[in-house]
């Protein structure tokens, strides 16, 4: 029953998102897409940060290179020769349709995330997170310096602007299914007792350091889609875009929406996309001393994070998925309907 | 067919162990010859080296000197998850459990290491995965229902009171198909008839699921009525070692024990 619900809800989505490309115009399928990105970001994150429980920094670095790839692979033969003519010759003869590129730049991080996890999953705790955000500062780097094929800080753009709502959300669909299934599976219990006690998972038979690696490479491969779905929707793209800032947005989604829980980090996802969009509006209508307050939206997620660190250390979700939420909060109501109803008097 | 020898080969065979901690010798030249389905004590007052020859066993700490052979294979220095899947299971002194995971998936997780795993599969949910999934559920409450644990599949399992804490450390080192079974100090905390019960448990479990057990015990008395051997460990060394009877009137044995205060230790360490 609750897999037929949870096809119901894909269908429905992705028939909502098709319609958006008829029903709305350009900036609300942005905000859209931007969503459906930003869960891709937050779902994929989630799984070594909240499962596996290795808090990476790195994310970045993967929607970078995967951002990069799309770009290059994509790119029309005519404009590379304009724009990239520098291009070893045969990236520059060759033009990919966007699905291709976005599975190749998913395959190519994956190999990075296993090259470079090997050593940097042998850190822990906060040695590893200062390491893969070490790997996100050599991503920069090399995007600022491999002039032939990023054009360095000038960065590329004038890409063909592939994303729509449908590709955003369809990919999106596939990446929570795809980890949903990847978490209630084996390999993701095999995780989760990584995270709850890694001695006590390798004298029960768990490959602690294959399972670690298998989330972190797993999570760079979607952050990389996400980079390239990114890129064909902003159609521009430099070094400075895949900042720490953008790391950091996307930890936030993760933390707020609870650590460890699929559906919060959905829910974070959404959360954290749409209250800078609002935000900003309210950026450039509020002028204090006749200064608009640029910058309002970024401080107002730092303080939602503290607070939620503070007031909900868990997260929304705490470590629960929604069908588990509901189910409980539906027990809880019946339970309040069948209990006698309190005296008037007290 | 095969011409082994008449006297069984030994399933379990250490030599010379030793194991210092910045100066504390834990254990020194351990030696055993354990003969398949034998049911060995190991006692010794606190500190005495016990848990430190289980994380020797286990690959948990890497021993100074020595080897162990373990159904004819060298195991010395193997990672945990290694010799687990060669057979050797164990519980711990101090409790290791998933303790956020539902009790069911922390037997889960210590079944699914002896089978294949592949991605693919589990990501398309493919016919063979549902039915491995399955029968992996089916296992789990069949060793939950030995252990008298069924009741309690969904809860998480740090809301379980330590007994079935202990009860749950045992189903899952058995989840992992073991042939020698490590058991430290699974009565702690008991009182007199639990411990009795669990004794027997564990001498009902090494007949009917063909096991050998080595089995710690911080009190002397649990372990004489299921024990046919006992080794005394003092300051790292075995001071005593035979049957039950032997054990119990040798001065060595006594003079070890005189004076050491019989509480539970608790501080914490693997
Ligand atoms: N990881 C470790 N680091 C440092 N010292 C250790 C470590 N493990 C054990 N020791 C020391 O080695 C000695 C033997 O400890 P061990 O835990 O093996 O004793 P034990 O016989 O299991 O005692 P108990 O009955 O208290 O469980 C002790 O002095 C202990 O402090
Ligand atoms: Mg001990």
């Amino acid at each position: 029953m609750n897999h037929r619900i949870g096809w119901l809800i894909a269908g429905l989505v992705l028939a909502l998102a098709g319609a958006s490309q008829f029903l709305l115009n350009d900036y609300y399928q942005r905000v859209l897409s931007v969503i459906a990105i930003n869960i891709i970001l937050a779902v994929s994150l989630n799984l070594t940060n909240g499962i596996s429980g290795d808090f990476s920094l790195g994310h970045a670095a993967f929607m970078a290179i995967g951002a990069y790839t799309s770009a290059v692979l994509t790119l029309p033969v005519r404009m590379k020769a304009i724009v990239l003519p520098d291009l070893p010759v045969w990236l520059g003869q060759l033009e990919v349709p966007f699905v291709f590129a976005l599975v190749l730049g998913a395959l190519l991080a994956a190999l990075i995330a296993a090259l470079v996890g090997t050593p940097v999953l042998r850190l822990r705790g906060h040695y590893l997170s200062v390491a893969t955000l070490g790997l996100m500062v050599i991503v920069q780097v090399v995007a600022l310096n491999w002039q032939p094929v990023t054009r360095g800080a000038r960065g590329i753009n004038g890409l063909p602007p592939f994303t729509t709502p449908l590709w955003a959300y369809g990919a999106m669909l596939l990446t929570v299914g795809i980890i949903w299934r990847v978490v209630h599976s084996p390999l993701g219990r095999a995780m989760i007792a990584v995270r709850e006690d890694e001695l006590g998972a390798a004298c029960r038979g768990v490959r602690v350091f294959r399972t670690r690696l298998a989330a972190f490479i797993i999570g760079a491969a979607f952050a990389s889609i996400a980079g390239g779905l990114w890129a064909h929707l902003i159609t521009a793209i430099t070094p400075a875009s895949f900042s720490f800032l953008l790391t950091f947005n996307v930890v936030a989604m993760v933390v707020i929406g609870g650590m460890g829980s699929i559906s919060g980090s959905v829910a974070g996802a959404v959360l954290l996309t749409l209250l800078p969009e609002l935000l900003r509006r309210v950026e450039t209508s509020l002028a204090l001393g006749g200064q608009p307050l640029y910058g309002l939206s970024q401080v107002v997620i730092a303080l939602l994070m503290l607070g939620v660190m503070i007031f909900r250390p868990g997260g929304l979700f705490g470590r629960e998925e929604l069908p588990a939420v509901l189910a409980r909060f539906q027990r809880r109501r019946s339970a309040q309907r069948q209990a006698p109803h309190p005296s008037p008097s007290s | 067919m095969s011409t082994e020898a008449l006297s069984p080969a030994p399933l379990l065979h250490v030599s010379q162990l030793s194991k210092a901690f910045r100066g504390v010798q834990a254990l020194h030249d351990y030696t055993l010859t354990l003969q398949p389905r034998t049911l060995l004590g190991v006692i010794g007052p606190n500190g005495a080296g016990k848990t430190t020859l289980f994380n020797l066993l286990t690959g948990v700490v890497s021993p100074d000197r020595g080897r162990i052979l373990f159904n004819g294979q060298d195991i010395t220095g193997a990672s945990p998850d290694a010799i687990v899947r060669a057979g050797i299971a164990r519980t711990f002194q101090n409790i290791r459990l998933f303790r956020r995971m539902s009790v069911l998936d922390n037997v889960k997780v210590a079944l699914q290491s002896t089978q294949p795993f592949r991605l693919a599969e589990a990501v398309l949910r493919l016919p063979r995965f549902v039915a491995q999934e399955q029968a992996l559920e089916e296992r789990a409450k069949a060793l939950l229902a030995m252990l008298e644990l069924e009741p309690y599949a969904a809860m998480p399992a740090d809301s379980l009171p330590y007994g079935l804490q202990r009860r749950l450390e045992i189903a899952m080192a058995l989840a992992t198909n073991p042939k020698l079974l490590l058991l430290d100090e699974p009565a702690a905390g008991m009182n007199p008839t639990e411990a009795n019960a669990l004794m027997h448990l564990i001498a009902r479990l090494r007949d009917e699921l063909k096991l050998t057990i080595i089995l710690i015990e911080h009190n002397m008395r649990v372990v004489m009525g299921i024990c046919e051997r006992v080794q005394v460990l003092n300051y790292g060394e075995i001071i005593a070692e035979g049957t039950p009877e032997a054990i119990q009137n040798d001065t060595r044995v006594l003079r070890a024990y005189l004076g050491t205060v019989h509480s539970e230790p608790n501080h914490a360490r693997a």
